[in-house]
């Protein structure tokens, strides 16, 4: 378990403007994903933890022992934490082979043990044939199998995890998500990981925080931010919706309805609780929610007028995307019988229908 | 040509000790503070920098004669050696080792730097995350990572040793047989007409220092060179 309260403020300066990291949230055994943009202060908070940065104020403690006290002047030494990390580049030593890589990290260990202990590891992480390889050697997979396996080989009572997903292609990403399953069942530590990928927060995360500029804006599992972000940022930085801004016109509490002023269009929507006549709020409904069909006279019922931009084809699905920000995700090929039709009409569907 | 006196081999082997010596000892300094001048940062940190580079662009006159100042008999330090070794420092070979120390050590210090700032600060970072203490970081990770670039400032290091004239006739002086220089024996075959000592000398010493400079030149080339590529 890890209890983190971190203040760290940057003064602006003549190339970069100022920042302040401001949080406080607790994690417990399982993967914690510390979720936002470049910028937001997600690799800050882990080298806070690690040690590598001292905060201003607050207080970081691991299990039952202080990492970091503001007010009682603690600061313990990187060395002296017991936090494994996994860098972004892997951070594996290229003048040591694969075994000498994991030697060190248990240098302190008897030598008969520690012989064990990383043949243990190297066994566990699938890299018994490629231990005597130097880091330029091996597979951006086995690099990173590595960098893990070293992090952990010490027993640590947390795994740092920063962006370890990035640059990896889809079978590695797959196979890499397998690995930290298996971490978090074996060892029962916390982990956390920091990542703007939202793919890796649905495959991995128990928990999730979500950062803004220094400030956790939401936490909670995955499957809940995504299906209500706090705000109209968070469901920005989740980057899954179409947001539009409109202007609650009526609301019938008996029939479950609303209507939904958007530019000159009206939507039919569900009932929203808390709201008033007049508000303006933001619409946000998932992509693979929409439907389109061509252009064909007038609008029917739900169906605003929407002119296509561009064509984005993924494996399974297209995405279509069209003026106004509005984008709609059909199963692949669905609109190749269209050719190039320009003028479409995408239909929003009443019940699905959420607003920030 | 007519046949010269023989060549008087003592300058040469001299000059070949004076390099060894100082060069291992402004290894020793340089790292140290190319390691602090990389590392912690302080205030007076470009000033000192600056200052470790003052000798390069000295005239030799002066920086001997600040090192006749500071080393001589009447000096504290000039006290204490003689104290120490019970004779006077100045006008000795080992003044010579100082006087190229003064030459060898910036060099040392400014690649030193360099290559300690060029190392990613993430394998430092994760020496010390996995438990290292900061000697261990040095010995087993720093320093392996940037030989190379510390054996071609080295061999340069030596090769410029070899050469210094100014100020080692300034403070080791030019008695031949004890304090005289390959440079200096140069300087005074050449006053004394002996054209062909000059001659062999002034060959030797260039072709130590062209094979000394490839040498360098190859270690800098291919900074992940065989051992980090063929292995």
């Amino acid at each position: 378990m890890i209890q983190a309260k971190i203040r760290k403020r940057y003064a602006s300066a003549l190339d970069s403007a100022g920042f302040s990291l401001d949080l406080e949230f607790r994690a417990a055994a399982g993967v914690t994903v510390l979720f936002g943009s470049s910028g937001s202060g997600k690799t800050l908070t882990l080298d806070s933890i690690a040690g590598f940065v001292r905060p201003d104020e607050g207080r970081i403690l691991l299990d039952d022992q202080i990492l970091y006290d503001g007010a009682a002047g603690v600061h313990l030494e990187p060395r002296a934490r017991h936090c494994g990390y996994v860098f972004q580049n892997y951070a594996l030593f290229p003048h040591m082979s694969l075994r000498q890589n994991l030697e060190f990290a248990v240098e302190r260990t008897p030598r008969l043990g520690r012989h064990r202990k990383v043949t243990e590891m190297l066994e566990k992480f699938r890299l018994a044939e490629v231990a005597g390889r130097h880091p330029y050697q091996l597979s951006g997979g086995q690099k990173q199998r590595c960098s893990i396996a070293r992090a952990l080989i010490g027993a640590p009572r947390i795994l740092l995890l920063d962006e370890p997903g990035r640059g990896l292609d889809a079978p590695l990403r797959a196979e890499f998500y397998a690995v930290l399953r298996q971490v978090r069942q074996d060892f029962g530590i916390p982990m956390l990981l920091v990542t703007h990928d939202t793919e890796e927060c649905f495959a991995l995360a128990d928990e999730m925080i979500v950062l803004r500029e220094g400030r956790a804006v939401q936490s909670g599992s995955p499957r809940k931010i995504f299906e209500q972000p706090a705000n109209v940022d968070v469901a920005r930085l989740l980057g899954l919706y179409n947001l539009l801004p409109v202007e609650i016109r009526s609301l019938d509490p008996g029939r479950n309805a609303s209507r939904l002023r958007y530019r000159d269009f009206e939507l039919n929507g569900p009932y929203f609780p808390g709201r008033l006549i007049g508000d303006h709020v933001w619409l946000f409904v998932r992509p693979d929610q929409l439907s389109v069909a061509p252009r064909n006279g007038r609008p029917a019922f739900n169906q605003i007028p929407a002119t296509l931009l561009r064509t984005v084809e993924k494996p399974e699905r297209s995405r279509l995307e069209f003026a106004g920000d509005i984008a709609v995700e059909v199963p692949a090929g669905a609109t190749e019988k269209y050719g190039g039709v320009k003028e479409w009409v995408v239909e929003f569907p009443s019940l699905d229908l959420r607003i920030l | 040509m007519p046949p010269g006196p023989p060549i008087d081999w003592f300058p040469l082997w001299l000059s070949l000790r004076v390099a060894a010596i100082s060069t291992v000892i402004a290894l020793a300094v340089g790292l140290w503070l190319a390691w602090i001048l990389a590392n912690r940062t302080f205030r007076a940190k470009e000033v000192l920098d600056a200052a470790i580079t003052l000798p390069l662009v000295l005239p030799p006159t002066v920086l001997g004669y600040y090192l006749l100042v500071l080393l001589g008999r009447a000096s504290p330090i000039g006290h204490l050696y003689e104290w120490l070794f019970g004779g006077p420092l100045v006008f000795t070979w080992q003044a010579a080792v100082v006087a190229s120390l003064f030459h060898s050590t910036p060099l040392l210090v400014k690649s030193a730097r360099a290559a300690f700032e060029s190392v990613d600060r993430s394998y430092e970072r994760a020496a010390r995350n996995l438990g290292a203490t900061e000697l261990r970081l040095f010995w087993r990770v720093t320093l392996p990572l940037v030989r190379r670039s510390i054996l071609a400032a080295t061999a340069l290091a030596f090769a410029r040793s070899l050469g210094d004239f100014g100020v080692t006739l300034m403070i080791a002086g030019n008695i031949p047989g004890r304090t005289q220089t390959v440079s200096i024996a140069i300087y005074d075959a050449v006053e004394g007409g002996n054209a062909a000592t000059a001659r062999v000398l002034v060959i030797i010493i260039s072709v130590v220092a062209l094979v000394i400079l490839t040498l360098a030149n190859r270690l800098t080339s291919n900074p992940f060179g065989p051992r980090q590529t063929a292995l």
